[in-house]
């Protein structure tokens, strides 16, 4: 079965997803993702949409609770590299995420994940 | 059905000369041709070649029902001279008036044709008419197809002109907003922000108001929506430029703009996006 890899980086947990979201594999990855967490006692995570260039309103709303769920289990979570139309269809959707800590890219993302673990 | 008879076309063809000259005196009376953006020899050169495709088409053609193929060359120079005289500024009374004014010279030559047989001219006069004034509408049908083309073609390029993405420095880009924000206009400023900012990595961006004239609630939810989609993509938002009367409107309206960083100029936006980035601007000593 298809998967979307979640990496390991010290203290945090990477996940790029670079093929096409279709709704079982983001409930798939929603329970790899809290699964991982709570192995790894992980800190934060890093999740990676710039491939991601289409989105429906499930897929928009499943980003957001994945985000939801990784803070509730103490781990940082930052959403990087949403591309324009996907953040135009988000906001047309009226999915804002909000409490969702997003950043530019991958680089930006690690620093501000850094930042926030260490002035815990 | 009603059309020309061969005897009308040929008396045409026999004076053209002379119906030449009198519908262009009738036009120079209505002042259509004496107009310093067409030429006189131009518009002599259009009169003629008018006069030589009617009398081509004419022969055997409907003149109650000009969409058809034997009328194809006499609708394309009209779409053709519509189309010039749009471009040219004339409104579309001239336009028509260039139709309309050859129907004199020719009733007249009617007349002196057909003056022994009332009923043939009665006939070949209500065929005149009828074709005339179908040309006629259909010039100023084209003529308003073409003007409605150019209205399009500007209304785009405004469209376009308006939104201009500055780069106010490393990382701070900036959005003068000028003219009214409609939806449309808001999809294209966000289209183009949204961009720039991943294409220059840029961290904050700065919308300036100041050129909006009015602020209501459609506006405020538009100016909401980019500034959300920017957040979404991880950068920050300032909005700018923000005028004693519509802060006065957005506070009367009860219009919530929590969460959005709200400046009243531009030099302050810069100053604390600055700040943001960690930069500082001292005097040079």
């Amino acid at each position: 079965m298809e998967r979307i890899p979640i990496l390991r980086m010290g203290d945090f947990l990477l996940v790029t997803i670079q093929v096409d979201m279709h709704d079982e594999l983001a409930i798939t990855l929603q329970d790899d993702l809290s699964e991982r967490i709570s192995k790894t006692s992980a800190r934060g995570v890093l999740i990676d949409i710039s491939a991601l260039d289409m989105v429906d309103s499930f897929i928009g709303r499943m980003i957001g609770t994945i985000s939801g769920l990784s803070k509730i289990m103490d781990a940082e979570t930052v959403l990087v590299g949403m591309q324009p139309a996907v953040a135009i269809t988000l906001v047309e959707l009226g999915l804002t995420l909000p409490g969702v800590i997003t950043a530019l890219n991958v680089e930006r993302g690690m620093n501000l994940l850094r930042e926030r673990v260490q002035s815990e | 059905m009603s059309a020309l008879s061969q005897q009308t076309i040929d008396a045409t063809r026999k004076n053209e000369g002379h119906l030449l000259a009198s519908w262009q005196a009738n036009l120079d009376a209505s002042g259509a041709s004496r107009d310093s953006r067409i030429k006189q020899a131009e518009f002599e050169a259009q009169t003629r070649e008018f006069l030589r495709l009617l009398l081509a088409s004419a022969n055997g053609g409907d003149t109650a029902n000009i969409t058809g193929s034997e009328w194809a060359d006499v609708r394309g120079f009209l779409d053709g001279l519509s189309r010039s005289r749009a471009l040219q500024g004339f409104d579309s009374q001239t336009t028509a008036s260039f139709i309309f004014s050859l129907k004199r010279p020719l009733f007249e030559l009617l007349q002196t044709q057909y003056a022994n047989d009332a009923s043939e001219l009665a006939a070949q006069l209500w065929a005149v008419t009828e074709l005339l004034d179908t040309l006629g509408m259909y010039t100023v049908r084209a003529f308003q197809k073409s003007r409605e083309e150019v209205i399009a073609r500007q209304q785009e390029e405004l469209l376009e002109l308006s939104t201009p993405v500055v780069k106010l420095w490393d990382g701070v880009l900036a959005l003068p907003m000028i003219g009214t924000l409609d939806s449309q206009r808001t999809q294209v400023v966000m289209e183009s922000l949204l961009q720039r900012i991943v294409e220059t990595g840029s961290e904050i961006a700065i919308i300036d108001i100041t050129g909006v004239p009015t602020v209501d609630t459609l506006v405020a939810q538009h100016l909401l929506k980019t500034v959300t989609a920017i957040r979404l993509m991880g950068a920050d938002a300032i909005i700018s430029g923000v005028r004693p009367q519509i802060a006065q409107t957005i506070v009367h309206l009860g219009l919530d703009l929590q969460g959005i960083v709200t400046k009243a100029n531009l030099a302050d936006a810069l100053a604390l996006a600055l700040k943001r980035s960690g930069l500082t601007v001292t005097k040079a000593s």
